[in-house]
C-alpha cells in the first residue's frame, strides 16, 4: 500500500527524488527550517524510502511557506516544495477526510477574499 | 569468379547472446560467391585469426567479410591478419553486427535478422573491392604546443628533449599558466612557483623550443606529419627582441588604474606591464585598451624612459605560417563565473571569493604580499567559510554536470595553510563528498581534520548575507546534526566549478577534433588511448581533456608527448588508400569538389582531351593531391556529374550495400 502511496506522490509532485545528492542545500535556504519536524531534505529522502505515512502526519507538511528557495537553489533540480506539496495533498485528499465542505463556503465568503481563493482552496481540500 | 569467405564471430557473449551466430553463418553460406562460412568464439583472437589466414589459403578466396565489432575496433586486426595469408588488406570487410545489432537489440529472432542483413551488405560491398596499395607521406619533425601552461611545457621540454623542434603558442603575454597563480601544491605543499619557473626557464633556455606569447592559431590546413598551421602574434606594442625586461616603462606609466588579471582583479597594474616577476618571455606587453598614447595619442612615457628603444606604438599584428608533423593541444581550464549563484552573494561582498582568489591572497606575490587580509577592510579575518561544489555536479542549467576533481583537495590545502598561519582563525569546511582519490590525498584531507582542527561539516551553505558590521551571515545546514546553522563569518571562499578554456571550441573547430557536450576535448578511447584525440596527429595534454591536478596534468602531458615523439621519430607514414579521384571523361570542371574540400586536396588543371572525331579539345578538369586527401567523401556527395568516386567507397558499393539490404 505504501508503494502505491509513493508512487502517487511520485506522479502527483511529477519529481524524481533520486536526483538528490544530498547536499543538503533546501534546508540550508529553508526560511521555516526551525519550525519544522521534517526539513525539506527529509522529505526528498523518505519519499524515496517510501516512509510517506509520517510526514502526512507531520505538521511539518503546514510549515512549508511555498516560497520555492529550496527549488530556486536545489543543484540537482530535484524541486523539493513540490514534494511537500504533493505529500500535503496526499494528506489533505485522504477519502472521509474533507477539510472543506460545500456549505461552509458561504460563511467563508467575504468582501477582502478574492473568490479565487475559495474556489483555490475548495478544489485542494476536498477530495 | 569471386571466392568470399564468411567468418562470424560470437565476441564470447556480446554478440551471441541477442544473435543466433550459427544461423547467421548458414545464412550467408548461401549467398552467391561465398565458398566459406564459419563462426568462431573470438576472430580477433590469434586461433581466430589463423581461421581466416588458413582459409584464405586452403579456399584460395578472392575476398574476406568479417561479421564482428565496429571497424573502428578491429578493420585492421583482419586487414593485416588477410596481408599475412597472400591477400590484399583492402578486400575484406567487416559487418558490424555488435555495436550496430546486438548492443542495441533484446529480440533474437530480429537481431539475427538483421545481423544476416547487414552481412549480405558486407557480401554485396566485397563484390565489387578492389585491391588497394597504400602510398607514403613524409612526417615533418617539429611539433606544436598550444598552451603554455604547466601541461604544454611538460610536452613541449618532453618533445625537446627526444631532440625534436617544438613551438609552444601561448595567447597570454607569458607561459605558465594558472598554476604560476597557485601559492602552494597539495599534498606536500611545496610552492607552485618554485617548481614551475625554473621548468618555465627552461623552455626558454632550450635551443629547442620556440616560444610563441601573446600569440594565437587562425588557421589549420593538412593532415598528420603534415600540418600548416598560421599563427597570429598579437601586436604587444614592444619589441621582443630589444626589450630586456626592466620593468622602467611600468614605473613611469601614467595608467595605473589596469585591473591585474594575473591577481584576479584584486589588484591594479599598467596599461605597460609583464605579468609577474618570473615571466618567460620576460618581455613587456601594452594594453591597447588602456593605454593613453594607442587611445588618443597623448602621452608616450614609455617610449621615452626605455634605453633600448623597444616600445613600437606602430606594432601590428602578424601572421606567421609553419609546417608541424605533430599537434598537441593544451588549452588548459578556468574557474566559472558565478554571479548566477546570487545566494553566495559574490557579486554583493569583497569578503566573498573564489578558491583561485584565494590563492592570490595568500600569496607571497599577491596583492597583500602574503598576508591573508579581508579586501573590504584589510583586516584579518577570524573565521574564514568554505563552500565546495559551487557549480560542480549541478544540473540546475547554472553550473556543470560533472565533478572538478581537484577542489576538495585545494579546499584541503586552503584550510590546513590558514590554520596552520593563523591558529586563531576558525575555518569550516561545508562538503556534499570529500572526494580524495589519489597517493596520499585521503591521508592529507584527515591530516586538515585531525591535526589543524579545520571544521569539516556535511551539508550545504544556502544562503551568505553580508550584515551592516561587515561580518558575513552564512546559513548552512549540518545534515549530521540535522541542524540549520547560522555562522558569523569574516570570508567565504567558493570552489568554483572549473571548464575549459573559453578558446578550444574554436581550436576544435580548427583541428577537426571532437569535443563533448561540456566542451572538454574526447579521447580516442577512454581507457586504452587516453591522450590521442580521434583525429590522427592531434594529442590532448591537461585539463582540455577533463578536470586534472597538477600531477596528473604533467603524467598526462608526458605521455602526449611520448605519442608525439612517436610519430616523429618515423620518416614517413602510410596513408589512407581510401581517397577521392575523379573520372576526368566525366569531370565538368564546375569546381563544386574544390569549394567542399575541408583539406585543401582538389585542384584544378587544363588537360588536352582527344575527341571521337580525332581532335584534340582542352578541358578545365579536378585533380585530387593523394597525399592530402583523407578520403571524407564531401566531394564524391557534392560533384553533380558523378566524376567524383572514392576507393572503398565507390557509388556503386554503397548502392550494392544498399540494394542487398532492400532486397
Amino acid at each position: 500500500m505504501s508503494n502505491s502511496l509513493k508512487d502517487w506522490v511520485d506522479i502527483t509532485s511529477g519529481v524524481n527524488v533520486l536526483k538528490c545528492m544530498r547536499c543538503g542545500k533546501c534546508s540550508a535556504a529553508c526560511p521555516s527550517y526551525d519550525e519544522m519536524e521534517y526539513h525539506p531534505h527529509q522529505f526528498v529522502y523518505m519519499v524515496e524510502r517510501g516512509d510517506i505515512e509520517p510526514l502526512m502526519a507531520s505538521q511539518s507538511l503546514y510549515k512549508c511557506l511555498t516560497c520555492f528557495a529550496c527549488i530556486e537553489r536545489c543543484p540537482r533540480d530535484v524541486q523539493p516544495a513540490k514534494v511537500v506539496e504533493a505529500v500535503r495533498l496526499a494528506a489533505v485528499r485522504r477519502q472521509g477526510c474533507n477539510h472543506l465542505i460545500p456549505d461552509q463556503i458561504p460563511e467563508m465568503l467575504d468582501d477582502d477574499l478574492p473568490q479565487q481563493a475559495i474556489v483555490t482552496a475548495f478544489r485542494k481540500y476536498t477530495k | 569468379m569471386q571466392r568470399i569467405g564468411v567468418f562470424v564471430c560470437h565476441c564470447g557473449t556480446n554478440i551471441a547472446a541477442t544473435v543466433d551466430v550459427k544461423a547467421v553463418a548458414e545464412a550467408l553460406g548461401y549467398e552467391a560467391g561465398v565458398v566459406i562460412s564459419q563462426d568462431y568464439q573470438y576472430m580477433c583472437s590469434e586461433s581466430g585469426q589463423n581461421l581466416i589466414k588458413d582459409a584464405i589459403k586452403e579456399h584460395s578466396l578472392t575476398s574476406v567479410v568479417v561479421c564482428s565489432c565496429s571497424p573502428r575496433m578491429h578493420e585492421n586486426t583482419f586487414r593485416k591478419a588477410a596481408a599475412a595469408a597472400g591477400l590484399n588488406p583492402y578486400l575484406v570487410e567487416i559487418a558490424n553486427i555488435r555495436e550496430q545489432c546486438s548492443w542495441i537489440h533484446k529480440d533474437i529472432a530480429s537481431a539475427t535478422e538483421k545481423a544476416v542483413i547487414l552481412g549480405r551488405a558486407a557480401i554485396a560491398k566485397v563484390h565489387l573491392n578492389a585491391p588497394l596499395t597504400a602510398g607514403e607521406s613524409p612526417v615533418v619533425k617539429r611539433a606544436l604546443v598550444i598552451g603554455g601552461g604547466i601541461a604544454g611545457i611538460q610536452t613541449a621540454l618532453d618533445i625537446a628533449e627526444a631532440g625534436f623542434d617544438v613551438d609552444i603558442v601561448e595567447k597570454e603575454p607569458t607561459i605558465g599558466g594558472k598554476m604560476a597563480q597557485i601559492d602552494k601544491t597539495f599534498p606536500t605543499l611545496d610552492c607552485a612557483a618554485c617548481i614551475l619557473t625554473p621548468k618555465m626557464v627552461e623552455c626558454a633556455q632550450n635551443e629547442r623550443i620556440h616560444i610563441h606569447s601573446y600569440s594565437e592559431i587562425t588557421d589549420v590546413k593538412g593532415f598528420v606529419g603534415n600540418f600548416t598551421v598560421t599563427v597570429k602574434k598579437k601586436a604587444r606594442f614592444v619589441d621582443e627582441t630589444k626589450c630586456t625586461g626592466c620593468g622602467l616603462c611600468m614605473e613611469k606609466c601614467p595608467m595605473k588604474k589596469v585591473p591585474n588579471e594575473f591577481n584576479m582583479g584584486l589588484d591594479n597594474r599598467t596599461a605597460v606591464y609583464i605579468p609577474f616577476a618570473q615571466a618567460v618571455p620576460k618581455v613587456a606587453a601594452i594594453d591597447p585598451n588602456y593605454c593613453l598614447m594607442l587611445k588618443n595619442g597623448k602621452c608616450g612615457v614609455c617610449s621615452k624612459v626605455c634605453s633600448v628603444g623597444a616600445i613600437d606604438y606602430k606594432q601590428t599584428d602578424k601572421y606567421i605560417e609553419e609546417k608541424y608533423g605533430a599537434i598537441v593541444v593544451a588549452t588548459g581550464f578556468n574557474p566559472i563565473k558565478i554571479d548566477k549563484y546570487e545566494e553566495f552573494a559574490y557579486s554583493q561582498s569583497p569578503d566573498v571569493v573564489t578558491s583561485l582568489e584565494l590563492e592570490r591572497l595568500m600569496n607571497a606575490a599577491g596583492p597583500n604580499g602574503g598576508t591573508l587580509l579581508r579586501p573590504s577592510d584589510k583586516k584579518h579575518p577570524h573565521t574564514i567559510v568554505f563552500v565546495q561544489c559551487v557549480g560542480s555536479r549541478c544540473d540546475d542549467g547554472k553550473g556543470k554536470p560533472y565533478c572538478s576533481k581537484i577542489c576538495c583537495m585545494y579546499t584541503a590545502k586552503h584550510a590546513m595553510l590558514i590554520r596552520e598561519k593563523y591558529p586563531d582563525t576558525e575555518v569550516y569546511v561545508f562538503y556534499i563528498d570529500v572526494r580524495t582519490p589519489g597517493k596520499n590525498f585521503d591521508e592529507f584531507y584527515r591530516r586538515a581534520v585531525e591535526q589543524y582542527g579545520v571544521h569539516y561539516i556535511k551539508g550545504m551553505v544556502g544562503k551568505v548575507t553580508p550584515v551592516s558590521d561587515g561580518s558575513l551571515d552564512v546559513q548552512a545546514s549540518d545534515l549530521l546534526a540535522n541542524e540549520q546553522l547560522h555562522i558569523k563569518a569574516d570570508m567565504v571562499v567558493l570552489a568554483a566549478a572549473i571548464e575549459p578554456d573559453k578558446s578550444a571550441r574554436p581550436l576544435a573547430t580548427m583541428l577537426t577534433t571532437q569535443m563533448d557536450t561540456n566542451d572538454f576535448f574526447t579521447e580516442a578511447h577512454p581507457k586504452l588511448r587516453p591522450v590521442e584525440s580521434a583525429t590522427a596527429g592531434i594529442f590532448l595534454s591537461g585539463a582540455c581533456q577533463g578536470p586534472k591536478d597538477i600531477p596528473e596534468t604533467v603524467a598526462q602531458a608526458s605521455a602526449a608527448a611520448a605519442k608525439a615523439i612517436g610519430l616523429l621519430c618515423r620518416n614517413s607514414i602510410t596513408c589512407n588508400p581510401c581517397i577521392a579521384h575523379s573520372d576526368e571523361l566525366m569531370c565538368n570542371g564546375c569546381s563544386s569538389c574544390e569549394k567542399v574540400c575541408p583539406y585543401g586536396a582538389i585542384t584544378y588543371i587544363d588537360k588536352e582531351f582527344r575527341m571521337p572525331d580525332r581532335t584534340t579539345r582542352i578541358r578545365r578538369v579536378a585533380s585530387v593531391n593523394p597525399a592530402v586527401c583523407q578520403g571524407c567523401g564531401a566531394c564524391t556527395v557534392a560533384c553533380p556529374s558523378g566524376a567524383m568516386d572514392l576507393n572503398g567507397f565507390s557509388n556503386s558499393q554503397i548502392m550494392a550495400e544498399v540494394d542487398a539490404i532492400c532486397k
